[in-house]
């Protein structure tokens, strides 16, 4: 609230000073309530809003891409896969990699939406098939030592995903069920 | 300026050459014998694993717990006869039944007597049997698992002590009666025991392939309280070997009527001749009620069986079958050295440690030479059957186990020393203090045909002032010893869970590559499993709501239910589905007259709730699992008992009603 300095000479300018006091403490209080948390937490935090990591600088007003969305089909990630060659789609092998995907994969992952891991939708469109299976082979080895991987993890605020014992097969499967989402 | 110069080089240099330690703990394991000080040979260091694994008995915690050797760092502490609320078991409708006996439920016993498996004499660390005292029964544990598998009970028996040792190809686990009684059990004036109480040996086969135990035969023996046992091996194979202690047949003041004569006896029994009586149809087959519990590692469940009756052949009718060594003076521990032929009666209240010969002891049955009969059964000729005496070794002598160099170590609880002492010569070696009154001594292998002769652990029964002060009650007290050289060496002290009696050690090689580390939820054949969250559920059967519920890091599935009512019985039936090593969960509810259950990966177990209170009760995971372990937690809605509101379950936006 502003300083303010008025001289009061007579009982009625005493008076009339005490109700715009009044009135101006009101108006302040009411809207202090309404945006009371506005002090307490950092100006771009809304209540209901999803926190975004609040040690980002904030000179840049840019988009936020997540490491979940970065497309980047170069990195083969870091574990015994080594390179993968995709041929056409084999229905059988991709029905098969459904099978292992409903028995080991659907307690925390969706198909079509966010879960407790990202969906799996468009996985072979934003990751190298080295990535995918290393991953899925290997999880602790990549969030150790694959900086998307741990990024991930970083996002899905500590999450990890489970290391389900998976056989090099089931792990291919698994990708070539993946190439029909 | 420059003196203080000089000198403080010099003690840099000293300071150097002295923190510079080229024999000691610089990430290697522990070397032993080859020299280093004690904490040198005992020190593993952080990283790196013990040589032997340490299994001693935990005594009236009927549990028996694993310890590295040489740190004496205690591991675990497997549950065999007692519940365990922090794990469920004994708590969970999967091993209750393990607890299940002709007396009802019983939740603890005195476990005592640990033996690990034996082929050829050799410890091959496949199972360990190991005896509950006051409710008969013997235990299998499988060192697959470090967990109970198997047990049996055994009738017609009191104090089953002198359990559970194994014959020299594991053909049996043998178990005997201390305390005799009527058997059959009936109304009787207790003062006539004598010449009607009895003993009953009991000879239980192991399936070699599972370990499967059955109740073979038993052997109906006269009342003399039969305390401890040991097998034959080499030329004694097929023979077996327990100590009496109440020859004076005394029912009251046993300190003092029981401890009359000057020797009671050893009872030598030849088992491949009863095998052969039971084969001629020699045995009476009475009736006899006992419970028979198995765990199924596949279903993750226990059932119990119940037996009616048992096959029993009276050894003081079958010739042959069994005869009696006199032996100084109400013995303890009989122990059979590793070459077969050497059995030693550790009398306890005598002065010295007797030594018979087994080879004697057939001449003189073969010869007749008896110096007359109890209740049938021939009494040999004390001098016939002696091999010699270890004169005045100490008071009190309670065990001897052996090394592979020819030598005994035999403990003596009143004079609290174990004493070192050659087999042939008779001649004392060593003493060395135990802290305080040792009970039962082990060496790895020391009841076998290969002794290890490297570590000797002495069991204590006073604890005093070995360790920090912790109140008037306190844990028993163990020593460690080198026995490679001439002389033994005290390596370590280290405190033990509630009261070892004996032990059973084995090189960590023998074991540790065999063990699981998850169990395959490929191979999970429970009753009510669910092998991916899709199949979970919840189901009304009446008062019964049975949930079918999975965790995996870091939720349940599913995490809010409603629709449970006032007086129902909740069962929560959930399944483990992580597949990596080490990630248990653990499930605990509000308001629960129960213990947790904790689920290792790729097991199913069930907890059961009666709700009495009408609100919305958390439940959640009480092991830490993952960095997300607090969020890991739910609901459960219980509405009035008249309420018509219908069973509905969810996971974030995925609900379901019945």
């Amino acid at each position: 609230m502003p300083y303010v300095c008025i001289k009061i000479t007579n009982q009625k300018q005493l008076i009339t000073m005490r109700k715009y006091v009044l009135i101006f403490l009101f108006a302040g209080l009411l809207t202090s309530c309404g945006n009371s948390e506005d002090k307490k937490s950092k100006p771009e935090v809304k209540i209901g809003a999803q926190s975004s990591s609040t040690e980002k600088p904030k000179e840049t007003p840019k988009a936020v891409t997540s490491a979940e969305d970065l497309r980047d089909m170069n990195n083969k990630g870091v574990g015994v896969i080594k390179n993968v060659t995709l041929g056409d789609l084999d229905p059988a092998l991709a029905a098969k990699g459904e099978e292992v995907f409903k028995a080991n994969c659907t307690a925390c992952h969706k198909t079509d939406r966010k879960f407790i891991g990202p969906a799996m939708e468009g996985v072979v469109d934003r990751r190298a098939p080295e990535w995918i299976m290393n991953m899925i082979l290997d999880p602790e080895l990549m969030v150790k030592e694959d900086p998307l991987a741990r990024q991930l993890l970083i996002d899905y605020n500590g999450s990890p995903m489970a290391n389900q014992g998976m056989t090099e097969e089931q792990a291919r499967a698994l990708l070539e069920y993946f190439r029909t989402l | 300026m420059r003196q203080s110069i000089r000198l403080l080089l010099v003690g840099a240099a000293l300071a150097t050459l002295t923190a510079c330690n080229p024999g000691g703990a610089n990430g290697k394991r522990a070397s032993s014998s080859s020299g280093g000080s004690a904490a040198e040979r005992v020190y593993v260091a952080p990283g790196e694993h013990d040589e032997y694994y340490g299994f001693l008995s935990g005594g009236f915690d009927g549990q028996i717990s694993v310890y590295g050797i040489p740190s004496g760092r205690l591991f675990k502490t497997i549950p065999v006869f007692s519940q365990v609320p922090m794990n469920g078991y004994g708590y969970t409708e999967e091993t209750k039944p393990m607890l299940e006996t002709s007396y009802g439920f019983v939740p603890w016993d005195d476990l005592h007597h640990p033996d690990i498996s034996q082929t050829n004499g050799e410890l091959d660390g496949r199972w360990i049997f190991a005896n509950g005292v006051n409710t008969p029964r013997i235990a299998r544990i499988d060192l697959q698992d470090f967990e109970t598998a198997e047990i049996i009970e055994i009738p017609n028996s009191a104090g089953n002590h002198s359990s559970a040792f194994v014959t020299e190809n594991t053909e049996y686990v043998v178990a005997g009666t201390r305390f005799s009684v009527p058997i059959p059990q009936q109304d009787m004036p207790i003062d006539e025991y004598k010449g009607n109480f009895k003993g009953t040996i009991s000879f239980i086969s192991v399936d070699q392939d599972s370990g499967e135990m059955d109740l073979s035969f038993q052997l109906m023996l006269p009342g003399f309280n039969y305390d401890l046992g040991h097998p034959g091996r080499h030329d004694s194979h097929g023979w077996f070997f327990f100590t009496t202690y109440n020859t004076e047949e005394a029912h009251t003041l046993q300190e003092v009527n029981a401890s009359q004569n000057d020797k009671d006896f050893i009872v030598a029994i030849n088992w491949k001749k009863a095998e052969e009586y039971l084969k001629q149809g020699k045995g009476k087959t009475v009736p006899a009620r006992y419970f028979h519990n198995k765990f199924d590692v596949k279903t993750h469940t226990a059932t119990s069986t119940v037996k009616e009756e048992v096959t029993i052949l009276d050894a003081m009718e079958l010739p042959g079958v069994a005869y009696f060594i006199p032996t100084p003076k109400s013995p303890h521990g009989v122990d059979v050295d590793p070459s077969g032929e050497y059995i030693i009666g550790n009398g306890k209240l005598s002065a010295n440690l007797t030594v018979h010969s087994f080879s004697k002891m057939l001449d003189a049955i073969e010869n007749e030479r008896f110096e007359g009969e109890a209740y049938g059964i021939p009494i040999l000729n004390f001098e016939d059957v002696l091999a010699g005496v270890v004169p005045q070794p100490g008071l009190g002598p309670l065990h001897t186990e052996f090394d592979d160099k020819g030598y005994a170590y035999t403990t003596f609880f009143i004079s609290s020393e174990v004493v070192k002492w050659e087999l042939g010569t008779w001649e004392v070696i060593d003493r060395k203090d135990s802290y305080y009154s040792p009970g039962h001594l082990v060496i790895p292998g020391g009841n076998s045909r290969k002794p290890d002769g490297k570590y000797m652990v002495t069991m204590n029964k006073i604890t005093k002032d070995r360790f920090l002060p912790v109140g008037p009650e306190l844990n028993h007290a163990a020593q460690l010893f080198d026995i490679t050289g001439d002389k033994m060496e005290l390596l370590l002290d280290f405190p033990t869970v509630a009261e070892p009696h004996y032990a059973a050690m084995i090189h960590a090689d023998k074991i540790k590559d065999k063990t699981r580390q998850i169990y395959k939820l490929s191979e999970n054949e429970h009753a009510r499993v669910v092998k991916n969250p899709g199949e979970t559920r919840v189901e009304r059967d009446g008062k019964n709501v049975h949930v079918y519920m999975s965790m995996i890091r870091s939720h349940f599935t599913p995490d809010n239910i409603e629709g449970v009512k006032v007086g129902d019985k909740v069962f929560f039936h959930i399944t483990n589905l992580e597949q990596d090593f080490d990630i248990p969960h653990g499930f605990a509810i509000l308001g629960n007259n129960n213990a947790e259950m904790l689920i290792l990966p790729g097991q199913t177990e069930t907890l059961t709730w009666e709700p009495k209170e009408v609100g919305v009760w958390p439940f959640y995971c009480t092991d830490f699992c993952s960095a997300l372990h607090q969020e890991m937690s739910g609901y459960i809605r219980v509405s009035p008992e008249d309420s018509d509101i219908k069973l509905s379950w969810a996971l974030d936006d995925s609900k379901f009603t019945e």
